[in-house]
């Protein structure tokens, strides 16, 4: 009974965790509703998109593609390459997860965005299935929603609000790294390096889309793997 | 014409899913090199630098500065005060404001 209610507690704890990415994703599930429309796919279609995909940059790739005739094939393949990111992500988070939330692994690999690993990486203390779920379960919520209510609803949301809404998912990047660098100038030398390598791609602009922040994270983490050897030591004894 | 969408979105979801699954199988529970450990513990404060930099320049593409401020704000709160909410809900309401201005 006291586990269950502790349970209870992590799980509201990481409803409340969401409320930044309830707010970041709401405007941009919103506008992707609103696109889809105007693409002239159907609303099953566009709930069915957020529903099975949930992965914003992808989505809206697909939109564009869809519009200029492109293939499926084309399509898929691309997408694969606009999320492969997830794939360090999630190798990251395995590391951090304990044994016993195995059963949901399905479910949480499922809600692996930029967003929910951001938080999740940076959680104090043990990462239980009640937060995690809790967290994903409302951050994705909020994207199915928030695309169906722009199919339904159009520009519910001033064009300004939801222009200045952009900001949020920045904000909340911020907000988490911005402890981190306090703690270890490392932090700061391998986040500002990422950023200026993933802006020096960016702006080469010879890599398939989506690639530039791969590329960025396996450079930097690589040497990060350098960086952190001597912390690793002190990391097992602790535990 | 509608109802093929529906391979597409699957297609989509399998390459979707199946990057963020894989790890999670093959990772768990299992004691790996040091050097792995240290590359995977490295990961989430790179993809926050490579989350935030360079996008965050052309948030509020039409009028960049807006998202700048907004962000610095943030950047500072969160530096002086910790938190996430000030800092996202402040940035959200200086960047609408300077938008308003334009």
């Amino acid at each position: 009974m006291q586990n269950g209610v502790k349970n209870n507690g992590d799980f509201i704890l990481g409803v409340k965790a969401s409320i930044p990415l309830v707010i970041g994703y709401l405007p941009i599930a919103l506008a992707f509703g609103i696109l889809s429309k105007t693409t002239g796919i159907s609303i099953i279609d566009s709930f069915l998109f957020s529903a099975l995909v949930f992965a914003g940059a992808s989505q809206f790739m697909a939109l564009n593609l869809i519009l200029i005739g492109a293939g499926f094939g084309e399509i898929i393949l691309t997408t694969l390459l606009v999320n492969f990111r997830h794939f360090l992500m999630s190798a990251s988070l395995a590391v951090k997860i304990e044994g016993n939330m195995k059963r949901w692994i399905p479910f949480i690999a499922f809600g692996v965005t930029d967003e929910s690993f951001s938080v999740l990486s940076f959680r104090e203390g043990k990462l239980t299935k009640e937060f995690t779920l809790g967290l994903q379960l409302s951050a994705y919520l909020s994207w199915v929603l928030g695309t169906v209510i722009g199919y339904l609803a159009g520009g519910i949301l001033p064009e300004i609000i939801i222009d200045g809404m952009g900001i949020a998912l920045y904000a909340m990047f911020t907000a988490i790294l911005v402890p981190e660098l306090k703690k270890s100038s490392k932090v700061l030398f391998l986040a500002l390096l990422s950023g200026g390598v993933n802006t020096l791609l960016n702006y080469l602009n010879l890599l398939p889309k989506g690639w530039n922040m791969i590329v960025s994270i396996i450079l930097v983490s690589f040497l990060g793997s350098y960086i952190y050897e001597e912390k690793e030591v002190k990391l097992c004894e602790q535990q | 014409m509608s109802s093929n969408k529906i391979i597409l979105i699957l297609g989509m979801m399998l390459v979707t899913y199946i990057p963020r699954l894989v790890p999670f199988l093959f990772i768990s529970d299992r004691e790996l090199p040091k050097r792995l450990k240290g590359f995977l513990k490295s990961v989430p404060y790179v993809a926050l630098g490579a989350l935030i930099i360079p996008g965050v320049f052309s948030a509020t593409p039409i009028m960049p500065i807006a998202a700048i401020i907004g962000i610095a704000f943030a950047f500072i709160y969160s530096w002086l005060r910790g938190g996430i909410m000030v800092p996202v809900f402040g940035s959200i309401i200086i960047t609408v404001l300077m938008l308003w201005t334009r």
